[in-house]
């Protein structure tokens, strides 16, 4: 049995659609910010995609044609393990299926790798079927370095932070291995609705 | 997964107050005997979660602010006018009341003799919380790792642990400097304005001697002094963040 705070009311967003907030979440406007170190500045004129790994041959994008790649416009809901989570945010990407289109492999699992080390691992079926996107602007907006730009891994089905910010390749694996939270006592595979925030969850 | 199974998992547990000590006006510390403390690493968190007598539940992380060698486990908790759990810890809770958390979560914004140094920490306001347990933790093995924190603050009145601080600041390995961006004290001889490249760059080791740093503050606070911190060099594998909250600081 859940004991009762003595004294809490607790604020209810009315304006919230509880279907739509996973357990232990709050709704925000803002949008929060999630970092280990200091955030990379890496100039487009710099900046690679790639495809890596298992697979038969890999791939690589110059920021040009990155953007030249056909991209979509998506409105979602985002949840971030540091408890808040935002409705209707919206995003203009790559989907992941477009930049593995024709990519033969029989690898299962993806690290995704950013500029200042940062990973993140994933099962390769959550970034396949359009459920994951290479994101490069936010609110029609370049998206700002803080929030992960000049682009990031959006896969909001999963908490926020395996949507690597600063993303700079996929690596397919035929192994999982954790990637940098993951590690450091974050879920395997966080899922919000089933309130997978740390291992054991 | 072999890893969780070995760790356990983070099971909620309600937590005794103990006491409650009044450390600014806006900011209280919530003295707590969990029955089943796992025992925590400096820089490291817990889950706290409220809930209303309809069920209503609502959950923040809160960093911990006693050191590892404490006995006890300590929070501390700004409140923040319009929201909705920082009020609760810092107005209503009592001692006897009891708090639901988990933890301790997080395991990368941590500081342990072993890393060894030296050693910056940098807080603006209330992300002076988990920067106290690393210097405490420091005092109670004894470290010899020199150690500066800058800690910005809005005026003397809201520096939260100042006495702690300035007993602290008497080691030999220790040195504080405050600097405060609103209101300075008649002939005060301190820093007074936000933290800048200059004042880093006057307050840290140069980047050559590769300290570790720990940054931890608003969200615009960590952000302005990281990216200082690597203008001026220092290398950023070797600066750890931690964000508390969405505005600037
Ligand atoms: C890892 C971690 C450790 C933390 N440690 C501490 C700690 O030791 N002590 C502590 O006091 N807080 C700490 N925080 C912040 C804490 O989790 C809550 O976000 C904070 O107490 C506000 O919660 P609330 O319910 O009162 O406000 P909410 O109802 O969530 O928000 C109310 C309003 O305040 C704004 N807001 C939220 N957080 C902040 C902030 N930090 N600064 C300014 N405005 C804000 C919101 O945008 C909103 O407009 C930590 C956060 C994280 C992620």
């Amino acid at each position: 049995m859940t004991p009762i705070s003595r004294g809490f009311r607790g604020r209810r967003d009315a304006s919230a659609d509880p279907s739509r907030v996973p357990p232990g979440q709050y709704v925000t406007g803002d949008f929060p910010v999630l970092s280990a170190g200091p955030t990379p500045h890496t100039q487009l004129a710099d900046w690679s995609f790639a495809i890596q790994g298992e697979v038969d041959e890999p791939r690589t994008w110059t920021w040009d044609e990155f953007r030249a790649l056909p991209s979509e416009n998506l409105t979602t809901d985002i949840h971030c393990v540091t408890k808040w989570s935002k409705l209707d945010t919206v995003w203009t990407g790559a989907s992941v299926d477009t930049l593995l289109d024709g990519v033969d492999t029989s690898a299962e699992y993806v690290t995704a790798w950013s500029d200042g080390g940062y990973t993140t691992n994933l099962p390769l079926e959550d970034l396949t079927g359009g459920r994951a996107w290479v994101a490069f602007a936010y609110d029609d907006e370049p998206l700002d370095p803080e929030h992960g730009g000049p682009a990031r891994l959006l896969v909001p089905h999963l908490y926020f932070w395996k949507s690597a910010k600063w993303v700079r390749g996929l690596e397919l694996k035929l192994e999982d291995e954790p990637g940098f939270w993951e590690t450091y006592g974050y879920h395997n595979y966080g899922d919000p609705w089933r309130e997978q925030r740390y291992w054991g969850d | 997964m072999a890893r969780a199974a070995l760790l356990g998992r983070l099971t909620w547990q309600l937590a005794n107050v103990v006491e409650l000590v009044e450390e600014t006006a806006r900011v209280r510390s919530i003295v707590l005997d969990p029955p089943a403390w796992p025992g925590h690493r400096a820089g490291q968190h817990v889950d706290v979660r409220l809930t209303a007598e309809d069920g209503y539940q609502a959950q923040r992380s809160y960093s911990i602010a006693s050191a590892p060698e404490d006995g006890y486990l300590m929070l501390t908790v700004e409140r923040l006018e319009d929201g909705e759990v920082s009020p609760y810890l810092a107005d209503e809770l009592r001692p006897g009341d009891e708090l639901e958390l988990r933890g301790p979560v997080g395991g990368y914004f941590v500081w342990e003799e072993s890393l060894g140094g030296p050693l910056l920490l940098v807080a603006g306001g209330s992300g002076v919380v988990p920067l106290r347990a690393m210097l405490c933790h420091h005092r109670a093995v004894e470290s010899i790792v020199p150690v500066r924190l800058l800690y910005s603050a809005r005026s003397l009145e809201e520096v939260v642990y100042r006495d702690e601080l300035m007993r602290m600041a008497a080691a030999d390995q220790i040195d504080i400097r405050f600097t405060l961006t609103r209101e300075q004290p008649e002939g005060w001889q301190g820093y007074g304005r936000r933290i800048d490249r200059e004042l880093l760059d006057e307050v840290s080791w140069p980047p050559g001697e590769h300290p570790l740093v720990y940054v931890c503050g608003p969200t615009g606070f960590v952000e302005a002094t990281a990216n200082a911190l690597v203008e001026l060099g220092h290398e950023p594998a070797r600066i750890r963040t931690e964000r508390f909250g969405p505005t600037g600081g």
